[in-house]
């Protein structure tokens, strides 16, 4: 076993664990993680404010997983001898008219907040590029038909389908999700349809399809996989957007009701506070931008990326 | 030509509206819900007899098939009824009506905000010659689109009216009520103007047309404004119809944020009271702005672009200018 070339770094690490007799993956383990410290330390030199957003996003996600590791404090019963108290140590966002800590509703909200905004995508991104699909790939009168329907959805401002679509199904998260979904829906058709389209087109394609291969199988095998690229750029574009659109709906009053924190909601509720606490409403929204921000800048770079390759 | 391009935008445009009501109505009338069951519930807390509620659905006409209903309502929506407000009673489209002047009036005021704002960013990106300056003005623009507005409405309540005691926070009484509100609206669309005017600039900026212009002396400014501004406008321009959309969709959280009266506070509390009429008059409205706006915009191009004939673009022509 000695005479594996080890990396360096690993090296000492293993020997280490040789000597005090822990078992094989346990040294890979320990050895990827600071592979991933070196790496993400390379890149935080080279590319400063891509690596911010993806670790914000990583925290985000995590937060909204386990929300009690970041936090000690109870989101829904407040301490009533600490009302409306300003940013501190103690209390790193404040605390509200309930003596609620903020830092910790804003944590426990991001679940609410993040489930809603990756409903949002997944419903914009599954409908919007069946639709694109079927009207790129079928063509004629279905295009005709779909590509006006999706005229439609662009005719009218994305928020008020979204307001629309809550009215028929009533208000809740899920519901916000789906109207925001909806509203995204346009986006991803014409994506989709205009990378069929131009796919479908190439000469290898022409070759494949001259070659016996199915119909089907052309559509699986080769178009879908080379129009997924653009797509994924949009959705995460789609990510800063929606997180945007649902906190708005939610601020606006069609979100779970009131102990459930949820980021928009928490805005909302500071509004009554304005004046003797700025904190309320000024720090949850904070956050909203930091995360907004953060999904652009990935966006911005996967586009980058996009470009460069094709 | 002239007359044959309009009236075929504009057929286009009444086919726009026409499948954006019938989608509407499918949504708001075919789906879940129901309005004799929403009516009477508003209107007594929950108590009503069976009878009733069929009496209630027979006189809306829920009785009838879904045909029936949709043929009924495109009927009285051509000779502008859309029924009666849940709500209050009153016609729909009058009510709506009161607030269309408070809201295109902010709309409007934002729009010129946002026009000299995001503009002037735009030149001003292009005019600087540190790569350092340029990256901070470019990045005021991907700030814009990353804040959502009624967070920065509330900000701003914050410090101009709570703290500065400079402004007022509330209400549309007189002309100061309306800074706030139209630059929180303004901002969004400043930014898009930016972010658009900027990318075709530095496209039109690296034309042989240019360094012609630049060989016979013309300074920077002169450079910018007097021949790349006019030729970037375009892409700017296209997106008229989407900004228009966005300003009254952004009315509705701003006025809500500022308790402003307007279009946009009549449809959210439309919602919360699920009075589907004027919900249903909202998106209409905003679509008729938006082909409104782009039918406007489809005839106004060859006015700023000459080389752009209704119907063709001569390219071929740019080729021989350069």
């Amino acid at each position: 076993m000695s005479d594996v070339a080890l990396p360096d770094d690993r090296t000492a690490a293993f020997l280490d664990a040789e000597r005090n007799g822990v078992a094989d993956d346990e040294v890979a383990a320990r050895g990827s993680v600071r592979q991933l410290l070196l790496l993400i330390g390379r890149a935080l030199v080279k590319q400063p404010s891509l690596v911010v957003s993806i670790l914000l996003l990583a925290t985000v996600a995590l937060a909204a997983l386990f929300p009690e590791i970041f936090t000690s404090f109870n989101p829904i019963r407040g301490h009533g001898g600490a009302r409306l108290k300003p940013p501190s140590f103690e209390h790193l966002l404040g605390t509200d008219h309930m003596g609620r800590d903020l830092y910790t509703r804003v944590i426990y909200g991001t679940r609410e907040s993040l489930q809603a905004v990756v409903l949002a995508v997944s419903v914009g991104m599954v409908v919007g590029c069946g639709v694109g699909l079927v009207a790129g790939y079928v063509g004629r009168w279905v295009d005709d038909i779909l590509m006006r329907l999706v005229d439609v959805l662009l005719a009218v401002p994305m928020l008020l389908i979204s307001l629309a679509i809550i009215n028929a199904l009533g208000f809740g998260m899920v519901n916000i999700a789906i109207a925001v979904g909806i509203g995204s829906i346009a986006g991803f058709a014409r994506v989709t349809r205009s990378q069929v389209l131009k796919i479908r087109s190439a000469a290898y394609i022409e070759a494949t399809l001259f070659a016996g291969v199915g119909r089907t199988r052309v559509l699986l095998r080769h178009i879908i996989p080379n129009a997924l690229g653009p797509v994924v750029v949009l959705a995460t574009l789609e990510l800063g957007w929606s997180i945007l659109s649902v906190s708005a709906l939610s601020f606006l009053g069609f979100g779970p009701p009131p102990p459930t924190p949820e980021w928009g909601q928490l805005v909302a509720a500071g509004r009554d506070y304005m004046s003797a606490a700025w904190w309320l409403t000024a720090l949850p929204g904070l956050v909203i931008v930091f995360t907004v921000l953060a999904a652009n800048r990935v966006a911005q770079e996967l586009a980058g990326r996009e470009v460069a390759g094709s | 030509m002239m007359t044959r391009f309009v009236l075929k935008r504009f057929a286009h445009a009444v086919g726009v509206l026409w499948a954006t009501f019938t989608a509407a109505f499918l949504l708001l009338y075919a789906l879940p819900g129901d309005a004799a069951l929403s009516k009477l519930n508003l209107g007594g807390g929950g108590a009503y007899s069976a009878e009733g509620l069929a009496k209630m659905r027979a006189e809306l006409g829920l009785d009838q098939s879904v045909f029936v209903q949709y043929g009924r309502a495109l009927w009285a929506a051509l000779h502008g009824s859309f029924g009666v407000s849940v709500q209050t009673g009153q016609d729909a489209l009058q009510m709506f009506a009161v607030g269309v002047p408070e809201t295109l009036t902010l709309a409007a005021l934002a729009l010129v905000m946002g026009l000299v704002l995001g503009v002037g960013v735009a030149l001003l990106a292009a005019y600087v010659q540190s790569p350092l300056l340029r990256g901070v003005l470019l990045s005021f623009p991907v700030a814009g689109v990353s804040m959502p507005s009624f967070w920065v409405g509330l900000v701003l309540l914050q410090v101009f009216s709570f703290q500065l005691k400079l402004l007022p926070g509330m209400g549309n009484d007189g002309v100061a009520s309306i800074v706030l509100p139209a630059t929180v609206l303004a901002i969004p669309t400043a930014a898009l103007i930016a972010q658009i005017l900027s990318r075709s600039l530095s496209g039109v900026l690296a034309s042989p047309y240019i360094a012609t212009a630049r060989g016979r002396g013309a300074s920077r400014s002169r450079l910018l404004v007097n021949h790349a501004l006019r030729n970037s406008a375009i892409p700017v321009m296209t997106a008229f119809g989407t900004m228009s959309g966005q300003l009254i969709a952004g009315s509705v959280v701003v006025e809500t944020v500022f308790s402003r009266s307007g279009i946009g506070l009549l449809t959210v509390k439309a919602v919360l009271f699920q009075d589907t009429p004027i919900v249903l008059v909202a998106v209409l409205f905003a679509a008729s702005v938006f082909v409104t706006v782009n039918l406007i915009v489809d005839i106004l191009y060859p006015f700023v672009d000459p080389r752009i004939e209704i119907g063709v673009r001569r390219l071929d022509i740019l080729g021989a200018r350069a």
